[in-house]
């Protein structure tokens, strides 16, 4: 469990990355495109969005698949170009950490303004 | 068991960068840096979430010229690895490996890239969405 080989969990990880990729699919054209309608809006209008029927519900889904593609994407990453063991697993802990509390943090903000607290 | 010296995949400066190879970097590149990007949208929803005075900062800081033009170089990348990340889930299922179509599907990634990252702020610019 050091990160050192497979241990059968590299299909594991290979298909997660895949299953969160098409689900971002959607969500990502989903986003861009309610970003460029907002563009320039303030305040009102955003907090207006994120009550809507369907901003929260995508808002949150790509959050979650988006962070945790990502750290999927960078222990790939770490795992390839970091040569050090104590560095290579301390980094991919880190990564691992900061992209759950990311999205905890971002979660949690589409909540509060979704039910309006 | 020797592992201290056993290579580490994948060794790039031995290969002549080719159009597929430079693709495959980028691809890369461009999900490592998208990371950043996905830090400013969590900024963005909390200054929403924290209220108009932090959400004003943070729409100030978007609106300048280097927000503006780091937004824009974050549209670009997002769709790159978007497009690609849809090449390399056709490859997952056994289809495009062909060189002619290997070059060919990156042709159109990098081309439709742009063109969707100007049709994003086409639509941004000219308010096209109905935002004031």
């Amino acid at each position: 469990m050091r990160g050192l080989g497979s241990a059968k969990e590299g299909a594991a990880h290979w298909w997660a990355q895949r299953l969160t990729a098409v689900a971002l699919v959607p969500l990502v054209f989903w986003l861009v495109a309610s970003l460029a309608a907002l563009s320039g809006a303030g305040h009102a209008e955003v907090v207006a969005w994120l009550r809507g029927p369907i901003a929260p519900v995508a808002m949150v889904a790509l959050l979650i698949a988006g962070f945790h593609h990502l750290q999927l994407g960078l222990q790939v990453v770490i795992e390839d170009y970091v040569h050090g063991e104590a560095a290579k697993i301390g980094l991919i802990i880190t990564v691992k950490l900061a992209s759950a509390l990311a999205a905890l943090i971002a979660v949690l903000a589409v909540l509060r303004i979704a039910v309006g607290a | 068991m020797a592992q201290e010296n056993r290579p580490l995949s994948p060794h790039l400066q031995i290969y002549r960068p080719q159009f597929t190879s430079v693709l495959s970097i980028l691809h890369r590149m461009t999900g490592v840096v998208l990371g950043l990007g996905a830090l400013l949208l969590v900024y963005w929803l909390a200054a929403a979430a924290a209220g108009p005075q932090w959400f004003d900062q943070a729409r100030s800081i978007a609106g300048s010229w280097l927000g503006e033009l780091v937004l824009l170089g974050f549209t670009w990348a997002l769709f790159y690895h978007l497009l690609n990340g849809i090449r390399h889930l056709f490859w997952d299922i056994g289809m495009g490996f062909e060189l002619a179509t290997a070059r060919l599907t990156g042709w159109a990634v990098a081309i439709l890239s742009l063109v969707l990252t100007g049709a994003a702020w086409a639509v941004g610019i000219l308010g096209l969405g109905g935002g004031s």
